[in-house]
């Protein structure tokens, strides 16, 4: 996105950096999903920045959304092309690498590098496709703490994530409490609203419907679900951007004439920029992915049993968190923010929140918003107090000796 | 006025300064509501839970009873609805801490009375024109208010020129005498 609004991003870049992978589950000890079915080979990409203390209580995980990918910051050999958060990972940035060890890897059922969909499945040589087994949120927890424990890391410092990001962070604490000691989650939320099931479930009927989707087995063939794929991504990234940055990105102005073509082809600028969108998305991603991930996103709702259950799970919790939403954000709105804040709060859970006013909508986790930046900047060193320095802080639920 | 490991809510929390004593030294579970940036950010700064809201676009977020004790501290008269504020922490809270500048202090009355201009003074630094305080009241208009929202005086405090509890002739005579003023409240049907 381009706007003069848009701030520079403090501090510096962390510089080139590459993708590591690791097999993280094998066939001896196969990753068991919460559905109870067994998964193997489960290979992971990763990255790191800054360097792990000698007591490794430094850490910082980063949980990407929907379409991230383990190269979060830094840049591959090019730094005109930085990783999706390079903005706010670095030296002197809010998650400073001068002070953290932190980590991004790409989710499992994803397709940069992860095992997903479009892996090879060891039983038949070919990709899984619709054969890769269904998993949670929970599932992705359960392999990110499984690279924690490779790097010899058995507490975070923090976790941190965007959108879907968020959701994982906040399964992760809910199931292991003794994993993260703090937890930032922007523009997240604690369950889908049934309209952001219905996006969802358009962008699916676009791969779904797509003739060339072969029911998922299309890695062999000479057509992919192209036109699916894309027609999904454009309908998503309608809810990513606000009414607002639409308006200031776009106006009503056409594309490369001075007069409307008064066709049926692109005309308006919004229509090349949402057809640009859909086309690179094509180069990476997978439609089977797409599949897999938004119906994990769902079926997530980690406060839907009874009120004794969610007591109970919240009683454990050893995590502050700190919620933050954007005011122009309507794919994930501030009443899913507050909502969870209400939730956490309401069980003595440590939780600051924070609505942030930005143009760019759900997007603007993406981008430098100063406030936004800011509180990060604020609470991570608070963190690093705590975790690092052993400053006393308010304690979760978990840690209470009084209570 | 806050026992030992209650559960505490500061509206208007400013830096968090109060939370953080009864967090570490009381063992107090304590929330902030700031509106302003600089005391949200000094709360996080502190290791104080917070959230950044303007008590006057309602409290909607905190669940009935879900406090012990709320406080609002010195802010009161920058509401813009004292009345309903008042209501809405003894709905969050079982018990409520209020305190407030007295505007019947006798400095403020000659002000008024004898220069014939809006009092300025160390407790209240501000002009008409810039001040944040909308809705002042004296000790005897803060009880009268108490008293209609049916709340009962579980304690009361009035204070001297430092903050501290006012001694002598100004716990006889607090509302000419005394600068402000902490109630503990209750709901008279609690």
């Amino acid at each position: 996105m381009t706007s003069a609004a848009r701030a520079e991003p403090a501090g510096r870049s962390v510089g080139q950096v590459e993708t590591k992978r690791v097999v993280l589950f094998g066939q001896d000890n196969p990753l068991v999903l919460e559905s109870g079915e067994r998964l193997a080979p489960v290979e992971v990409a990763y990255e790191t920045y800054g360097a792990l203390n000698a007591d490794a209580t430094n850490a910082v995980y980063i949980c990407h959304a929907l379409t991230g990918d383990a190269h979060a910051a830094g840049h591959h050999g090019d730094p005109s092309r930085p990783g999706w958060w390079d903005n706010i990972i670095g030296p002197g940035r809010p998650i400073d690498t001068d002070k953290f060890f932190v980590i991004c890897s790409n989710l499992l059922g994803g397709c940069q590098g992860t095992t997903g969909p479009s892996s090879i499945d060891p039983a038949t040589g070919s990709p899984y496709g619709l054969r890769f087994p269904v998993f949670t949120v929970s599932d992705l927890a359960t392999v990110h703490r499984a690279l924690v424990h490779h790097l010899g890391i058995s507490r975070l410092a923090a976790a941190v994530g965007g959108s879907v990001g968020g959701m994982q962070v906040l399964q992760w604490a809910l199931d292991h409490p003794d994993d993260i000691h703090a937890a930032v989650m922007v523009c997240s939320t604690s369950k889908l609203t049934p309209q952001n099931i219905a996006f969802s479930a358009v962008a699916r009927e676009a791969i779904l419907r797509d003739p060339d989707f072969n029911g998922g087995d299309y890695y062999d063939t000479p057509n992919r679900p192209d036109t699916g794929l894309s027609l999904a991504r454009m309908i998503a990234h309608i809810t990513y951007l606000s009414e607002e940055s639409m308006r200031q990105k776009f106006g009503r102005r056409i594309q490369d004439s001075a007069e409307p073509r008064r066709n049926f082809g692109v005309d308006f600028e919004v229509e090349s920029y949402l057809q640009h969108q859909g086309e690179s998305f094509l180069g990476r991603f997978d439609a089977n992915s797409y599949l897999y991930l938004t119906r994990v996103m769902d079926y997530f709702d980690p406060f839907g049993g009874s009120a004794t259950q969610v007591a109970e799970r919240l009683r454990a919790l050893r995590t502050r968190f700190l919620v933050m939403s954007f005011d122009t954000d309507w794919r994930f709105d501030t009443e899913h923010s507050r909502e969870l804040v209400r939730i956490l709060g309401a069980h003595r859970v440590p939780v600051t929140f924070q609505e942030i006013p930005s143009p760019w909508g759900h997007d603007s986790f993406l981008l430098v918003v100063p406030d936004y930046h800011r509180t990060v900047d604020t609470f991570m060193r608070r963190v690093h107090q705590e975790m690092v320095n052993g400053a006393r802080t308010a304690p979760a639920p978990g840690e209470d000796v009084a209570a | 006025m806050v026992p030992t490991g209650s559960r505490v809510l500061d509206l208007g929390c400013g830096d968090g300064d109060l939370l953080e004593y009864l967090i570490r030294e009381r063992g107090c579970d304590g929330h902030g509501v700031e509106i302003s940036l600089e005391g949200f950010h000094a709360c996080i700064d502190r290791g104080v839970p917070v959230m950044q809201a303007d008590i006057d676009a309602g409290l909607g977020d905190f669940d009935d009873d879900s406090f012990d004790v709320v406080v609002l501290s010195q802010t009161l008269q920058a509401t813009r609805k004292p009345d309903m504020v008042l209501r809405e922490m003894t709905r969050i809270g079982r018990r409520v801490i209020v305190s407030f500048p007295n505007f019947g202090h006798w400095v403020v009355r000659a002000q008024i009375g004898l220069r014939g201009r809006m009092p300025v003074s160390k407790a209240l630094p501000y002009q008409w024109y810039d001040t944040p305080n909308i809705h002042f009241c004296t000790i005897k208009d803060f009880e009268r208010l108490a008293a209609a929202e049916e709340l009962h005086v579980l304690k009361k405090v009035p204070l001297n020129g430092g903050g501290n509890a006012a001694t002598g002739m100004k716990l006889r005579r607090p509302n000419v005498l005394a600068l402000g003023a902490v109630y503990l409240l209750e709901s008279v049907h609690a």
